[in-house]
Parts: C-alpha cells; structure tokens; sequence
C-alpha cells in the first residue's frame, strides 16, 4: 500500500483489518466510523460483517463472492470516506447513580486527583463523549474524551465481578458496562440503570460507534424507579438527533 | 406432561450450538456456534435435518440422556466418545432410533475432544438474536443461556420424515491431527524474526485453560519487537494472541469480539474443526501459508464435506430417498446457511 492513509492487514482468510492508525485518536475513530459506514452503504453480498474499533476497521468477507483483491479495490474505491458519512450525530442521554455502593472507586478516585467526589461527577457529566467502540462484551461501550484531570489507572487486581451497568473509568477512557457483570479492573464510579444491551428488546442495542453519550446524575430514589422502569423494557436514556 | 430429551447428567461442557450467530461482532457478541462447522453439518444430515439445525455439542465427557418421548432419532458425529444405549455399546457416525424411556450414555473419548450430536427434527428452543447458540458468559441462546444441566428437559420439534437411519461409512470419516495451518498477521510484524520462528518451529502443549472461549498455549516464548500493548482492534474466530509472557492463545467461537494484545496470526478457517478436537496436554505445531492457499484449502474443504454428505448410506444397506438428498443440496456444496453457495 503506497500511503493511502491506511494498510490492509489480513486476519486469517475470511477477513481484513483495515488500519487507520495506532493511537487512540478522535480524527481517525472519526475516519474509522465514517469507512464503517460508507462500505456498509455500498452493500456487497460478500461483505459479511464490520467492527469498527478505535482504530481500525475489522471487515468480514466471503472470499467466494468477493475476492481479496476485490475487496481492497472496494474499500480504495471508498477512500478518504467523505466526513460525517453517518448522515447525522445521535446524542443519549444517559442517567447515573455516583458513589456510594454504585461506585466504590468515586472517593478514592477523587481523592488521588485532589478533587471532592462532587467536582469528579460534575466534571464526568459534565460534558459529551463519543463511543469510540463496542467491544469486550455485548454492548460495552468504549469512551473518549475524559477530562485529564480523571485520568486514573486501572486497578491492580482487578474485580471478577462489577456490577450491571457500571460506569468506570481506565487510563484515558470511561465506559458504560451492559447489564451483565464482567471482570474489570477500571475504577468504578457510579452506575446507570439504563440497558445498553437487551436481547428481549426490539432494539437490542442502545449505542453504536459513533455516537455522543452526556451523563446525568441522578439519585438514588431515581436509579431505583429507572431500573424497575428499564426491567419492564423502557429505554430509560434519552436520545437526541443531531445535524450534522 | 413435556415431553423430549432428559438430561440425567449434563457431561462437561454440553451445550446447545447451531452455524453461530452471525451480524453481531459491532455489538460485541461473539458469532459462537459449533465449533467444528463440519461436525455439526455431518450430525445433522446424519438425521435428516437442514444442515445448521441445532445440535448438543459436548466436549471431553458427554452427557447422560432419557428419552422422555414416543420415539426420536439421535445422530452423533465427532471424536469416539464412547455411546452406548442401555449399556449397549453404539457406531458413531450412525443415526440410532430411541424409545420411550430408553438411557444414551456418552463417556469421554479415545482421542479428540468433541461432537455434535443432533435429534431427528431437531430441538424446538427458541433462538435468541437469530440463533440457539450458546454462550455462557452473557447468557445468550440455548436454555436460558446456560450449559446443560441435569434434569433439563430438551423439548423435541417433529422430524420432517422418517425412512431408515443413515450412517456414514468408517472410510469417509475425519480423522484427526496434523500440523494447525495460520495465515501470519495482522501483527506479525510486532514479533521479532526470532519470535516468528520461534512460533513457527517450535511445538505448543495445550493447557487446561481450553475452552470455547479459547486455549492457551505452553511452550517457548515468543519474542515481542516492540512491547506487548496495542489499541485495541477487532478478533476473530482463530486469532492467535501473544500476550506480555511471550506464550500464544487462540481465541474461539466464544471470545471477546476485541483486544489488546497484537496478533501474531489467524488460524485458517478450514482447520479450525481440527484445532477444536486437541486436548489439554496434546501438542501442536504451526504452519504458515499465503492467504489464497488458505482460501483454497476452504474450498476444498468445503468439497470434502460435500463428498462426506454424499456418502451417507442407510445403515445396514439399500439405498437412500431422493428427498434427503436433495435436502442435503450436494450438486452446489452447502455446508451452513452463513456460507452462501460459491461461485462456479
């Protein structure tokens, strides 16, 4: 590949990584989810699936009905991706119980970063992020852009077990876990009643790569009624179309 | 009263697994499914059923299993666990016609790992975003998300039809072993020269972390040219991942659908049937081949399966109906509903 912004890497016979870069970076998950969504506009029988992660494009194809060399010309064919290929940015609104038993790494937290717990939440909801990726599990939404000052390291040993829906913070990145309990070693910090993965639901999923999250604290009394809410099927985050 | 399948002991690791569930991975839900895609498609023409119906794939000891029904027809394919009906030892490869109250046992097998076994008809469960496969961690597919428990009841669609039992003849059945054959990337060039020779020419023992989610490997460390971490990217079904202790591990069917170790090959699709009949303990060594060789070898795998299809006779002699061979759509080669017909 003679520097067109990507290199085409392949994983096994069946699929590709398209690589856009190396580095968690907001222009190239942009350019990732734009590629995403442009070869998924096209439509090709042969491209089975894609993953868009921070980085790269995992793209799943038949070699049968669309040979390798086919593919790379599809996806040359489909370079730059034109910017704000989605069409239109999506924005949820995303309730949060902070601390107490809902985050029981707020305090620490917010005491390694000089902060009273209330700063720590005002600057955690205080702003939009962007779902850089889904991954590790169904509907773990990967975040980007939080505040520097939250940046906090991943635990040392790490939990088996945290909470559905917890809301935590790794390094650089915040996230929001499905309502499944998972192994992680990112500090907790509070926890959203919201389902981002319900496979009894219409919509299965609530996020998708690509869209803004804002979160909105809320109190204990209010997780309680949103959860009885979100286990009867109610979509309790808000979700608000923007132009691009 | 319910009636079907009694689970009196549930084995190992049985679990109801179908071709998978594919259009997910953007989600983060693993594609799942059999893990030996032949196995499943043999199990099942064994019984007369489309060929990614759903099975009870079983692994290292098989389950105990009554016949809470009139009749109904089992088929199991895969490594010689050993099967046996009221104690009365069974082929595999063979359909076998069970009757009310009637006790299928399956110990652990000679060699291999696992099988699929199907049911005439096949089990009338409920699939949950497009599939019955299931997968434990997130409690998606099969009953409830869970693996066999004694006690459960697998409740039984009705057969489309029922002539005499199939079997495939001892010479067109698979074998097992063999060198696991990888297409080298998508981060090849994160491993030193050495590195990659290392895992090219040295032998890797299984250990007992093996499951659907994947295996890990012992044997020589395999040299990192620049640190173990990388954002993370997408995995699939037979990446092979070398974490900071130099030691690879293969992810499988259940894995997580991204990662952040590099990569420092994929196991082509045609062996990964194979990979999944090595136990903890055994030893595999890796071969390197061009991605248009291992896509090649797919299709000729695929043709392989096709032939194996075609040799199904009914068991005891004569000759099959015309009806399960065109169910079976030999002329075109389909083995599962995900892999559409390939060109001519």
């Amino acid at each position: 590949m003679s520097e067109p912004g990507y290199r085409l890497l392949d994983s096994g016979d069946r699929a590709l990584t398209v690589e856009l870069g190396r580095a968690v970076d907001p222009a190239i998950n942009a350019r990732v989810i734009a590629l995403d969504a442009a070869l998924r506009g096209a439509g090709h029988p042969g491209l089975l699936e894609t993953v868009p992660t921070y980085r790269s494009l995992l793209v799943l194809y038949d070699p049968d009905l669309l040979p390798r060399a086919d593919l790379a010309a599809l996806i040359a064919a489909h370079w730059p991706p034109p910017e704000g290929a989605a069409g239109s940015l999506r924005r949820w609104r995303v309730p949060v119980h902070y601390g107490g038993a809902h985050g029981a790494d707020l305090d620490d937290l917010a005491a390694g970063a000089g902060l009273s717990p209330e700063a720590v939440i005002a600057l955690h909801s205080g702003r939009d992020y962007r779902v850089y990726m889904i991954g590790f599990a169904p509907g773990f939404a990967y975040l980007g852009g939080l505040d520097p000052r939250l940046h906090a390291s991943r635990r040392t040993d790490p939990r088996p077990k945290t909470p559905a829906g917890s809301v935590s913070i790794g390094g650089n990145q915040t996230g929001v876990s499905p309502p499944l309990e998972l192994p992680s070693g990112w500090q907790l910090i509070g926890r959203t009643p919201a389902r981002s993965y319900d496979p009894a639901r219409a919509e299965p999923f609530l996020f998708a790569a690509g869209d803004l999250i804002r979160f909105e604290p809320i109190d204990r009394a209010a997780f309680d009624a949103l959860s009885e809410a979100a286990r009867a099927g109610e979509t309790v985050a808000t979700l608000e179309r923007i132009d691009a | 009263m319910p009636e079907g399948l009694r689970v009196i002991a549930p084995g190992v690791a049985s679990t109801l697994q179908d071709a998978g569930r594919p259009g997910y991975l953007r989600y983060g839900i693993s594609g799942s499914g059999a893990m030996d895609p032949d196995l499943l498609a043999l199990a099942n023409g064994l019984a007369g059923n489309p060929l990614d119906a759903a099975v009870i794939e079983m692994a290292m000891v098989g389950p105990t299993l009554v016949c809470e029904t009139e009749a109904c027809r089992v088929a199991l394919a895969g490594a010689p666990f050993a099967l046996s009906l009221n104690g009365r030892a069974l082929d595999p490869f063979t359909a076998h016609d069970l009757r009310r109250g009637d006790r299928l046992t399956f110990g652990a097998p000679r060699q291999g790992l696992r099988a699929c076994l199907a049911v005439a008809g096949g089990f009338a469960v409920a699939p949950m975003l497009g599939s019955v496969a299931t997968h434990t961690r997130t409690r998606l597919g099969g009953l409830d998300g869970h693996p066999l428990a004694a006690g459960d009841l697998l409740p039984l669609a009705a057969p489309a039809h029922r002539d005499r039992p199939l079997t495939l003849p001892p010479a067109h059945r698979p074998t097992f072993g063999g060198p696991i054959r990888v297409v080298l990337g998508p981060q090849a060039d994160g491993f030193t020269a050495d590195g990659l020779r290392t895992f090219l020419s040295e032998p890797y023992t299984l250990t007992a972390r093996a499951d659907r989610m994947g295996c890990h490997l012992d044997g020589p460390p395999i040299a990192h040219a620049d640190g173990f971490n990388i954002v993370s990217d997408g995995i699939v079904n037979g990446s092979i991942q070398v974490p900071g202790h130099g030691r690879p591990l293969i992810l499988l069917a259940d894995r997580h659908t991204t990662g952040g170790y590099p990569k420092i090959a994929t196991v082509i699709s045609a062996d990964l049937g194979r990979l999944a009949q090595v136990r903890p303990g055994e030893t595999i060594r890796f071969a390197a081949v061009a991605v248009a060789e291992a896509q090649a070898i797919a299709r000729a795998a695929r043709r392989g399966l096709a032939a194996r299809l075609a040799a199904l006779v009914p068991a005891g002699g004569g000759a099959l109906d015309s009806a399960f061979l065109l169910s079976c759509n030999l002329v075109g080669g389909v083995v599962s509903a995900r892999a559409p017909d390939p060109a001519p």
